[in-house]
């Protein structure tokens, strides 16, 4: 039997995984609903001025991002290990960092994507100034793109426990608590009209460290979590 | 050649290992830990901006050096556990976590009692208060993930990847906090800066750091022997010791 590249290979999990979301693409929008239902708590819990809420729009755009694309991360591996096609995965003989690699970033443009292009709309409701728009869709896309290995690591491993979703959170939120840092101050420094290139390519740093590393992790995981 | 290594692998004798010396850390650290003490409250000059509220730094910082240690040694641990499969080695990563997660509460609950009498609060986003309660859920989450599960072989290898990944982190952690606090801050709040320290006040941290690592020691003794007890609970060589 002919063995398919390992880019086609990859290409299917990604096509895959596309037509199954589109075929319930109210899992995909829910995250996104719950970013805007977050991010609406902040004025209702501070202050309706937007003078005080522009200080902290940054911060809370970042905040609710990192929670949201939390949200979608639990369902990320457990259909396909309960149903048994990680193991036909493991067993292809495809590497399977790659073909993981493909699914996460099939959830990123599912679940972070969005986030990113709803950011502008609910950061502007916020008070934040139309300056820091371009930082801030670029710094949301360094961000989720890293949260969605990083999180892919936390999902690996808590896949075959009962009730792991807040064991998950406990796991991927400390982690992520640099890219927090950086994003949120990359927006707070375009808002002040400084550059924010340093914390944007520290970002971007952390980025490709993950994407290089972060394979290995997420197919070890799964690989623990697969095997009994 | 790796006879030796394969012989301190096997529980049966890593056990009687660990029981023999664990007595030697313990009295080693007692006495250490006691002569720092003494030498730190009584002997110690007086700081002349502090008075004595600078005397928990002899607690707080080597509880803070140890919470770091004890997080690498718990990675290497698993990692020498993931790679070779040795089974010890993951249940030292086991016996390490708490003690680790113990020192960071000790940092943190030491630096907030410091924090009161020198800024006023109990809390600051000081750059090492925060990096350390970091570290925390970072101890917190490998603990819950290993008491997820209910193979313990699976736990083993699963908190193994977490402590790999977070040993990376840490130092990427480290930083942004760092440079977050100095953009947020004025400089004068991190007063206690290390080479302003005088040599009289050092010589009982050193002291005190070499005891809790003696410590660390004897804990760890007397923990992985308990894991290894909990883990070989039926094996025949416990049997034939008692």
């Amino acid at each position: 039997m002919r063995r398919a590249a390992v880019s086609s290979a990859a290409w299917l999990v990604f096509r895959r995984d596309l037509t199954l979301a589109w075929r319930r693409w109210d899992e995909v929008a829910q995250p996104l609903i719950f970013y805007v239902v977050v991010t609406t708590l902040f004025p209702l819990a501070t202050t309706p001025d937007l003078s005080e809420l522009s200080k902290i729009s940054g911060g809370v755009v970042w905040v609710a991002a990192l929670l949201s694309s939390l949200l979608a991360l639990e369902s990320l591996f457990r259909s396909d290990v309960e149903d048994g096609t990680m193991e036909q995965w493991v067993l292809s003989g495809q590497p399977l960092g790659w073909l993981l690699l493909a699914k996460v970033a099939c959830h990123w443009v599912l679940t972070g994507l969005p986030l990113v292009f709803v950011a502008p709309i609910v950061g502007t409701a916020l008070g934040l100034p139309f300056n820091a728009w371009g930082t801030l869709v670029l710094s949301l896309l360094l961000g989720t793109a890293t949260l969605s290995i990083l999180g892919g690591i936390g999902a690996a491993l808590t896949v075959g426990i009962r009730r792991g979703s807040v064991l998950l959170s406990l796991l991927v939120l400390p982690l992520a608590m640099p890219l927090l840092i950086f994003g949120s101050r990359a927006v707070s420094m375009a808002m002040d009209g400084d550059s924010p290139a340093g914390p944007l390519q520290l970002l971007a740093a952390i980025f490709f460290l993950v994407l290089s590393l972060g394979p290995l992790a997420v197919s070890a995981a799964i690989r623990i979590s697969v095997e009994n | 050649m790796w006879t030796w290594l394969h012989k301190f692998a096997s529980p049966p004798h890593a056990y009687r290992l660990l029981g023999k010396l664990a007595p030697w850390f313990g009295w080693s650290s007692l006495v250490l830990i006691l002569l720092a003490t003494w030498w730190g409250l009584v002997k110690a000059p007086m700081d002349y901006q502090q008075k004595d509220a600078f005397r928990i730094l002899y607690v707080h910082a080597p509880s803070a050096w140890m919470s770091m240690f004890t997080y690498v040694v718990m990675a290497v641990a698993a990692g020498i556990g993931l790679v070779w499969r040795i089974k010890l080695a993951h249940a030292a990563a086991a016996a390490a976590a708490p003690i680790g997660a113990s020192f960071t509460f000790l940092a943190l609950a030491t630096g907030s009692i410091w924090g009161k009498p020198m800024w006023g609060t109990w809390w600051v986003w000081d750059a090492r208060l925060t990096s350390e309660l970091i570290l925390l859920f970072l101890y917190l989450g490998y603990m819950a993930l290993r008491s997820s599960f209910d193979d313990p072989q699976r736990a083993d290898r699963a908190s193994a990847v977490l402590a790999i990944v977070g040993v990376i982190n840490v130092p990427i952690i480290h930083y942004s906090v760092e440079w977050w606090s100095t953009l947020h801050q004025p400089a004068s709040v991190t007063k206690l800066d290390r080479p302003s320290i005088a040599i009289a006040m050092l010589i009982p941290l050193f002291i005190m750091i070499a005891g809790f690592q003696l410590y660390f020691g004897w804990a760890i003794c007397r923990r992985l022997r308990g894991e290894i007890l909990r883990r070989e609970r039926n094996a025949t060589w416990l049997k034939e010791i008692n």
